[in-house]
């Protein structure tokens, strides 16, 4: 017998004998709180930075004006396309190991923990978000859900070959619990919250 | 109401005066108590270090002294778990359910069942309240600092009654003390530490007695304290509630 | 198998350095003080405890169909599944497909299924270079330790400890402690690994039955700068990392950082749903063991796990004796009720390794009994006969003793007793107590000798 049938055998002897019942879910998440004010704090408070804007130029101000525009610079959206990158997303990854800056954008985010959603429909490449030293992600604010409750039931049955939350950016406390930001990936976290 | 008073084994043979103290206490509040002169122990000391099996003999001569009363209260919370989790019996299970379902542990015998409102007591010192695990998590006699629930202590809504008495708020207010049964022999340095840790935070908030519900937790952290030749003292909490 | 230390005598010796146990207590404490801070800021935590409680109960009832369902849709999505009946087996799989893509390194994120299983060793043996990526697991490789901690691998060392280790294997400066100074070597170090590894391997927090896809949780990205950059995905996971459904994780994920180091939520929770493009992903599906305490009805719930290490830093005796005291790859009051499942004989000490204080118990996200569980183990051990012989027959005396009312008596002269055979005293010469604790006065009578004599006085009264 292969090791799998001899497994699931021995899984389907030993499990108990009736199926113990799902919770429900949706009581959950039902606590009422100002989901971007609480965004803000909580992405604050895992080292990230927050800039409220209304346009896709106040964007790119920001950028040129806090990151060094003349090392290399990769965004998913066309309309950065002056100040960023946009044909690689074809390239092999390892290609974007001197990238300073991605700027992509997040399908949602989440107040209670400041994550944002994302997935390879608009990564450009799965590494993007980890291997700049730098990271900024554009979310509309009407897509900041209160919790991953409603993270998930917006998310739904969706395909999607990859997907991750980010919540602030890369770190370790590994040496005695000392906080060091920029562990493996990006060493900061800007989230652009749009209007 | 009579109350069958059980006295924990080495509480009988080395710390008569809580024995005492807990017998007039509950006196004074009115109940009928006696003392059953053949009880022994629980059984607790071989089922926690894996001899439960042994424990039949213990079982029954505890049912056979305690099936009489509406009550069973002890000076130990650790004690009271141990019966109202694992009393069985094989001669007469009706009897073992009733002595399960009737056992308390003195402080919540006084604020469940006498639903005591006032004290007279005076102790004009500072005192430092260590929570025995099987007492608080066991019997929940205080909220467990682990979990997000509303706040309750039912030794210290006691001790609070008394002349005199203020009490700290520790640094750690739950943390174990490391005696454990045999753990504090056979974990010996573990156990030692930690009872020198709990020592530090009652020392710390300036305390003259530590107090609680369970003196081997106490009689563990006298003999490090002795040891220390430290000021601090211990007590039990019945002492402290009889001490007018 | 090396000669393993049992957990009392490694405590002893790690509480030697009293200056190094208090700050390691201090420590986890305060990783313990930033859960509370982080869970009690969620009004509904008790009942996502409970909830997360109710679904991993459901997937352990229904573990033979979730296993299915997840292997059928994993392979839908194009990843290739393996399964493995112990750590042996599971370490041959990695090696087979090391081994087919020609290659001698691999780059590994954090798995403890791995340090269960033995692979870095195994794949040592047969000349594969395994470079654990996640900078505790990195720290305590170059100093050829096991991780002491299943979050934090490498809490048992001082800054020092690693400034040392970097400035002899990756040249740092000798005598720069600054974490930041070190964590950016690592980085730098690492970074050459990822680009460079073909093949890297990644353990899985949370498996979905319904869509096949896997959930790995990291805060450095070093799971992802992996995966994202091999040629190769390895996801190696115990069976009960199962959910039943994508919308399940929602509740797990608020859980797991929460009550592991208080942050909200890892840095990173990756979906792993299907290779990349060009990519070949397996999963290997690992008994070893599992299906056995599957069908200990008393143990099995310890399967809930999701390696939080939450019960650990809560742990007044892991606090104050150290992981490696635990001899087992997933150390504390968790390791000590999956130890004993693996090897009784081996791991005979460790559910005595406990105070039953039950702190685990109510940290625990998912609900399991640990405590109750450390009580069950040690009527099992006993039975089993994994104690030694002279506390059983200790026990029996002090049992029959016990037993007889009329025999205590005897025997229970204030205090003569309790000295000669109390718990905390049975099999033990008294120095056990004795070396740093006095012992109690005995009084000059009893609390039943007193009682004897008011009867009689009120008595003699009437």
């Amino acid at each position: 017998m292969s090791s799998r049938d001899s497994i699931l055998n021995k899984i389907k002897s030993n499990q108990p004998s009736s199926v113990n019942e799902l919770p429900d879910l949706s009581v959950l998440g039902l606590e009422k709180f100002d989901v971007i004010e609480t965004y803000k704090t909580v992405l604050k408070g895992i080292g990230g930075f927050c800039e409220e804007v209304s346009s896709l130029d106040e964007v790119k101000n920001y950028i040129a004006t806090h990151y060094p525009t003349e090392k290399r610079m990769i965004t998913t959206i066309t309309e950065l396309a002056d100040i960023a990158e946009t044909d690689w997303t074809n390239d092999d990854p390892h290609s974007l190991q001197n990238v300073e800056l991605a700027v992509i954008k997040a399908h949602l985010g989440v107040a209670e923990n400041s994550g944002l959603w994302v997935t390879d429909a608009i990564l450009g490449q799965r590494v993007s978000p980890f291997i700049p030293q730098y990271l900024a992600i554009i979310v509309n604010k009407k897509d900041i859900v209160p919790t991953m409750q409603q993270a998930y039931e917006r998310i739904g049955a969706i395909d999607y070959g990859f997907g991750t939350f980010i919540a602030g950016p890369s770190k370790t406390a590994d040496i005695e619990q000392s906080l060091v930001l920029g562990a493996h990936g990006a060493r900061g976290l800007t989230v652009f919250l749009m209007d | 109401m009579k109350v069958g008073l059980f006295i924990p084994c080495y509480v009988d043979q080395f710390y008569p005066q809580i024995g005492i103290a807990s017998l007039e206490l509950l006196q004074k509040l009115g109940c009928e108590v006696s003392f059953p002169m053949d009880q022994t122990c629980c059984g607790q000391p071989m089922a926690n270090s894996g001899y439960a099996h042994l424990t039949g003999g213990c079982d029954a001569n505890f049912v056979a002294n305690f099936s009489e009363f509406d009550y069973i209260v002890c000076p130990s919370g650790s004690c009271t778990l141990h019966v109202k989790d694992h009393l069985h019996s094989k001669e007469n299970e009706a009897a073992a359910t009733h002595i399960r379902n009737n056992v308390y542990e003195l402080t919540e015998f006084l604020t469940d069942v006498l639903k005591v409102e006032s004290i007279e007591g005076n102790f004009p010192y500072k005192v430092g309240m260590h929570q025995s695990c099987h007492g608080q998590r066991g019997l929940k006699l205080s909220q467990m600092s682990e979990l997000n629930a509303a706040p309750f202590s039912k030794p210290e809504q006691l001790l609070t009654k008394i002349k005199g008495l203020e009490l700290v708020s520790l640094s750690r207010k739950d943390e174990c003390c490391g005696f454990g049964g045999t753990f504090c022999v056979t974990e010996e340095a573990v156990s030692v530490k930690m009872g020198q840790d709990r020592i530090k935070d009652h020392a710390a908030h300036q305390v003259d007695y530590i107090t609680g519900g369970d003196m081997s937790c106490l009689m563990h952290l006298e003999g490090i304290l002795k040891r220390q030749k430290s000021n601090i003292k211990v007590i039990h909490i019945a002492e402290i509630l009889n001490s007018i | 198998m090396k000669n393993t230390i049992d957990h009392s005598t490694a405590a002893a010796t790690f509480n030697k350095d009293v200056e190094r146990v208090n700050w390691h207590d201090e420590t986890l404490w305060f990783v313990r003080s930033k859960r509370d801070k982080s869970a009690h800021a969620i009004p509904e935590w008790e009942t996502l405890r409970e909830t997360a409680s109710n679904i991993k109960n459901n997937v352990l009832s229904n573990m033979h169909h979730y296993l299915q369902e997840f292997e059928e849709k994993a392979k839908e999505n194009g990843i290739i599944v393996h399964w493995a009946a112990d750590g042996d087996e599971h370490n041959k799989i990695v090696h087979s497909i090391i081994a087919k893509h020609g290659v001698t390194q691999m780059v590994k994120s954090k798995s403890m299924l791995t340090e269960e299983c033995h692979l870095n060793e195994y794949l040592a043996d047969n000349g594969v270079e395994v470079i654990d990526s996640d900078l505790g697991e990195f720290i305590v490789q170059l100093r050829k330790e096991p991780p002491s901690h299943i979050v934090l691998p490498a809490i048992h060392l001082k800054k020092e400890d690693v400034s040392d280790t970097f400035h002899e294997h990756l040249g740092t400066e000798k005598g720069n402690n600054n974490p930041q100074y070190l964590t950016e070597a690592a980085r730098k170090e690492l970074r050459d690994t990822f680009l460079t590894r073909k093949v890297a391997l990644t353990g899985v927090n949370f498996a979905v039955a319904e869509t096949g896809e896997f959930v790995v949780c990291t805060n450095e990205g070093n799971a992802d700068m992996g995966a994202h950059l091999a040629d190769v995905h390895i996801a190696c996971m115990g069976f009960e990392k199962l959910v039943p459904q994508r919308k399940h994780l929602g509740v797990f994920l608020r859980l797991l950082a929460r009550s592991a180091t208080g942050q909200p939520i890892t840095t990173f929770s990756s979906h792993f749903k299907k290779p990349r493009e060009g990519q070949e992903m397996h999963i290997v599906i690992v008994d070893n063991g599992r299906s056995t305490q599957l069908g200990r009805e008393e143990f099995r719930n310890s399967l809930k796990c999701i390696r939080c290490g939450a019960c650990m830093n809560t742990c007044p005796v892991y606090r104050r004796s150290g992981g490696h005291s635990y001899h087992n790859a997933v150390a504390g009051p968790i390791g000590s009720i999956l130890a004993p499942n693996l090897d009784m004989k081996k791991n005979a000490d460790l559910p005595f390794a406990s105070t039953l204080c039950g702190s685990c118990t109510n940290v625990c996200p998912v609900k399991i009994d640990i405590h109750d569980q450390l009580y069950k183990w040690r009527q099992v051990l006993v039975k089993e006969g994994y104690t030694p012989t002279s506390k059983t027959v200790a026990m029996k005396g002090m049992s029959a003793v016990l037993a007889n009312p009329t025999v205590f008596k005897i025997a229970g002269k204030a205090g003569r007793f309790v000295i000669k055979n109390m718990p905390f005293m049975v099999n033990n010469s008294m120095n056990a107590w004795y070396n740093q604790r006095e012992m109690p006065t005995p009084p000059q009578e009893s609390f039943r000798e007193w009682y004897a004599k008011k009867q009689k006085e009120s008595k003699d009264k009437k």
